[in-house]
């Protein structure tokens, strides 16, 4: 073969002319992220992560076959920005409830979202309600986490020839559906192998799925020592020398972001020194009684209580912290954003094993907080300014980013303190 | 069973049961040797195809923004009433009613097709005639409306390229006295743009299809006129269909192509039957079959395909997977069709337009062709004007007429025209102060659509239309148009509800930039254009759209909204 030089990024590479650009840039160092490319599959081009610029233009990364004095754009600033747009595409537009996922630590979009270094989406969730389909003999798939990458289709073929996998209809209405009939001819090695190369917890294997404790998974301790690139934390100056003032509370969600906090340990001591605390369950202050300059916000909005007390905080600190999945998107409580109301509140009141017989009333009283028609992420409600992912965030990771706020510090976190689950 | 007949198999099972059941399925899937699921799949991307039996008449109502504009809703509700059914549902075993975009008849909106039959220019009470009529027991054959299209405008005698005399076989019979590479010459010496939209040089085309070596070469006629605003092609296959079928021919003799077919989109079907015993007179005059007039070795095949009902098979490489009997997505771009189209076989893609311009430069010389227009577009082009004008139809207009004329008294006589949608949803929006631009490559291309609105309609309102159409016709596979259009979609909710700031307009516009770079296709990359451009040429529209930031920066934030569904479970508990 052929070697032939090309461009990434200004930098000069050599590969074999004709070979796939995403191996042609991991020989040189360069690490395109994917979710569809999967080594002798045809090009899916189907998840436009690896989106990239060939010559000016813009084109999924594995489609491109390399040809001599080829100009590739990999990382400049819009492409990245697109890349990690992409993904919280995919994040929004399924049900991604790590903390509750199977897969977890060994999902390649979830690492994929750690190393683009996502804090928040963009966009609004839009919490589908899928079929999450047990009726396949050895699998399980849940279209809530499906990405539609096609790995599936392409690859998971029964030993007669047969799909095992094709979308079905069109639009964000595409699903993809498995044949019962070919299912059921897997071995149970094909049937893991199809679970491997989900990217994501859509496909599962019954009985398969925990055959890895969570912390010994793939991801787990990938990249351990590296840190994420935060690089669009921005700096507000302070220049007063008297106490900072912080305030904390959690809306709907379950005080962890909280104990999390008390996890910094003895650092509790220096902080204390440096900070005081206003409103805030630690205090146990009902009240603002002064300004804060910076207010901890745990868990999303899910009644009119928490918008109220979320408005109260936007009114006095001068900068607002969503902190945790749930204060970010709305996190577990959202799970009830995929079924109607009316079943939540019949489940909890009426139908409930604890509930008496022939029950009708569902509590309400002027005096008791309305429930929202959905879990609202607190950037619906008010403006945010900085978002810290994570279930919970690890302490050093709120600390850290508490401290580079009010003081400026310059700081990095390492990766395992950067997880959402 | 060969894969590429999976479409009209499916189409016989339809028309047959009026649905494709489980069996029908399970039957294909053996002859074909596939799984089951790979045939659903192709079911369930076509949306004249049903997966439950629908009644006895199927409606089909058109909901493009131009139905919505001429009494759409009224029409709906009218329907549903007469019927007792309700839209989207299988209904019952008399009538189904389902909502389509847009059908080809934005000159004669709300139309609807039952049993494909076209029903034009509906009212309340004309529904409620017609079905009447059906309960009677009528055929909606016998009662159709006519659908042709007027033509309302031609450039002076001299200066007419389509709309002229047509004499059967004159074209072809010019063309037979050049040699093949003459007429690709003379094609590329005339600057014939596509006229689908993609203005891609027709000449360049069929020149690489015909340097391939290959023996076995297709000519496609894309007959799947798909672009909500658009009828030009329907009109022409309505008026002068040889046309078409003579610039195939001679695409066919030019690049050595043996067989030609014609992809026709499933809402045009009413005239299939005409068009086929036009081929047929075609065939008796030996103009298509073997050695075509005399000439040895010449020979030349026309069939036609029918589409299902998919918006983006409107694009070649999409179209061309369909006609292999698969679901209709744009496949990852490795080749262009004139190396590895149909059956892997170099393919000529060419619009239905752009093959009657070819049989037309044949027959009348580039030159005169030349003539006309502008440097980069010669000649004249097709526009199908709609929406809030006197005279909606067909116009065939030189390269170079501004939009002012096109709306002025001469032509469509548009009445307080505020927002001009030129080539469709996909295209752009203009605004009053771009009236002078003009329609040719130079300045601003025009595709066939070209729909007007006044100063009463609602920007945003038209803008839903089409995200809703785009969201909708989405393939499905790649992620930012998948998802991408539907957040959009969202985002303009947002906005009718009055709850935008100017962060989310900005937003609007920088998404749409992602949906835009990193779209696998031409439908993605080109959806949010409308939406973009509006923003920026409607600003006063915008202002006032936009809540006002307030001191607390609070986000609007709809509580009644929010807390409507609990009080009303509540109520609806209470005694």
């Amino acid at each position: 073969m052929k070697e032939v030089s090309f461009k990434i990024d200004g930098r000069d590479c050599k590969a074999e002319k004709g070979q796939n650009l995403i191996e042609a840039a991991k020989q040189n160092g360069i690490f395109i992220p994917t979710l569809c490319y999967f080594k002798h599959l045809n090009p899916l081009g189907s998840c436009r992560v690896c989106t990239v610029k060939q010559n000016g233009k813009p084109i999924a990364g594995c489609t491109v076959s390399i040809a001599e004095g080829m100009d590739i754009e990999v990382n400049t600033p819009e492409l990245l920005d697109n890349r990690k747009a992409i993904l919280e595409m995919m994040f929004v537009e399924g049900n991604h409830f790590c903390p509750s996922c199977e897969k977890s630590g060994d999902c390649q979009m979830q690492n994929l979202g750690y190393e683009t270094g996502i804090r928040y989406t963009r966009f609004p969730h839009l919490f589908v309600d899928r079929i999450v389909d047990a009726r396949p003999e050895r699998i399980v798939v849940n279209q809530n986490r499906c990405i539609k990458c096609k790995r599936c289709i392409e690859e998971v073929i029964t030993n007669d020839g047969f799909k095992v996998f094709n979308f079905t209809n069109r639009g964000n209405q595409t699903l993809v559906s498995v044949d019962y009939e070919q299912e059921a001819k897997l071995s149970e090695a094909q049937a893991e192998h199809a679970m491997h190369i989900c990217p994501t917890g859509s496909i599962l294997v019954k009985g398969k799925t925990f055959g890895k404790p969570f912390g010994d998974r793939q991801f787990d301790y990938a990249h351990e020592g590296q840190n994420i690139p935060l690089t669009d934390i921005k700096k507000q100056v302070k220049s007063n020398k008297r106490k900072m003032r912080v305030a904390t509370t959690s809306l709907a969600g379950c005080f962890g972001c909280h104990m999390s906090l008390l996890d910094v340990d003895l650092g509790l001591l220096d902080l204390i020194e440096l900070v005081e605390f206003n409103k805030s369950p630690l205090t146990d202050i009902k009240k603002f009684t002064e300004r804060c300059d910076i207010g901890l916000i745990e868990g999303g909005c899910c009644n009119t209580d928490n918008i109220e007390v979320l408005r109260e905080f936007r009114k006095n600190c001068d900068i607002l912290v969503s902190v945790g999945e749930c204060a970010i998107w709305g996190g577990l409580p959202a799970i009830r954003n995929t079924v109607p109301l009316e079943d939540c509140l019949k489940e909890a009141y009426l139908d409930s094993l604890t509930s008496e017989e022939g029950e009708t009333v569902i509590p309400h009283h002027e005096d008791i907080p309305k429930i929202l028609n959905k879990v609202y992420s607190n950037h619906e409600v008010v403006k945010i300014d900085y978002h810290i992912p994570g279930c919970p965030p690890n302490a050093n990771h709120i600390w850290n980013v508490v401290k580079n706020l009010l003081f400026e510090e310059e700081f990095s976190i390492s990766y395992p303190e950067f997880k959402y689950d | 069973m060969d894969r590429t007949q999976l479409l009209n198999k499916l189409w016989e099972f339809q028309h047959r049961l009026g649905y494709i059941s489980k069996e029908s399925i399970s039957t294909l899937s053996k002859k074909l040797n596939v799984s089951t699921v790979e045939i659903e799949s192709v079911v369930s991307f076509y949306h004249f195809f049903h997966k439950k039996p629908t009644g006895k008449h199927t409606i089909y109502l058109n909901n493009s923004i131009i139905s919505d504009l001429k009494g759409f809703e009224d029409v709906k509700a009218t329907f549903e009433k007469e019927t007792g059914c309700s839209f989207g549902e299988y209904g019952n075993k008399e009538f189904s009613l389902f909502e389509t975009s847009c059908i080809g008849m934005s000159d004669q909106e709300p139309a609807a097709l039952i049993n494909f039959q076209p029903f034009t220019d509906l009212t309340p009470s004309k529904v409620r005639n017609i079905i009447q009529k059906i309960k009677n027991g009528e055929n909606v054959k016998d009662f159709s409306s006519k659908t042709i299209s007027k033509i309302h405008y031609t450039p002076d005698d001299d200066k007419t390229v389509i709309f002229r005399n047509y004499e059967l076989g004159k074209s072809v019979k010019e063309g037979l006295k050049f040699t093949p590479q003459e007429i690709i010459d003379k094609i590329y010496k005339s600057k014939l743009k596509g006229c689908g939209g993609a203005f891609f040089d027709v000449g360049y085309k069929w020149q690489s299809c015909k340097r391939n070596e290959d023996t076995e070469k297709y000519i496609i006629c894309n007959a799947d006129e798909g672009e909500p605003g658009t009828f030009k092609d329907r009109a022409i296959f309505q008026h002068l269909p040889g046309l078409v079928i003579e610039g195939m021919i001679l695409a066919g003799y030019a690049t050595g192509a043996k067989e030609g077919i014609i992809y026709l989109r499933a809402e045009y079907q009413y005239f299939k039957q005409k068009l086929e015993d036009l081929i047929q007179e075609f065939y008796t005059q030996n103009l298509l079959g073997k050695n075509i007039q005399s000439i040895d070795g010449f020979d030349f095949e026309i069939r036609i395909q029918l589409g299902a009902g998919s918006y983006v098979c409107g694009a070649a490489s999409a179209l061309i997977e369909s006609m292999q009997g698969r679901r209709g997505e744009p496949p990852v771009r490795m080749w262009s069709a004139t190396k590895h189209g149909f059956k892997h076989k170099p393919t000529v893609v060419n619009n239905v337009e752009s093959l009657a311009y070819a049989s037309r430069i044949i027959e009348l010389g580039e030159d005169y062709f030349l003539s006309m227009g502008t440097k980069e577009t010669p000649g004249t082009k097709l526009i199908s004007i709609s929406g809030d004008v006197a005279k909606a139809g067909i116009y065939e207009i030189e390269y170079g007429t501004s939009i002012r004329e096109l709306l002025g008294i001469e032509m469509a006589q548009a009445t307080a025209p505020y927002y001009v949608q030129v080539s469709g949803p996909s295209g752009e929006c203009v605004s009053p102060a771009e009236f002078d631009r003009k329609i040719c490559m130079e300045d601003i291309l025009c595709g066939g659509s070209f729909m007007v609105f006044n100063r009463t309609r609602d920007i945003l309102h038209i803008l839903r239309n089409f995200m809703e159409f785009f969201k909708e016709e989405s393939c499905g596979v790649c992620t930012p148009c998948r998802a991408g259009n539907f957040i959009l979609n969202e985002k303009v909710k947002k906005m009718q509800r009055g709850l935008a700031s100017q962060d989310d307009v900005d937003e609007i516009k920088k998404w749409g930039k992602i949906i835009k770079l990193s779209s696998r296709c031409g439908l993605g990359k080109s959806s949010p254009n409308s939406l973009i451009f509006s923003i920026d040429k409607f600003k006063d529209y915008y202002n006032l759209k936009i809540a006002p930031s307030n001191e607390f920066q609070n986000v609007e934030f709809d509580m009644e909204a929010a807390i409507h569904e609990f009080d009303s479970i509540i109520k609806d508990t209470q005694l």
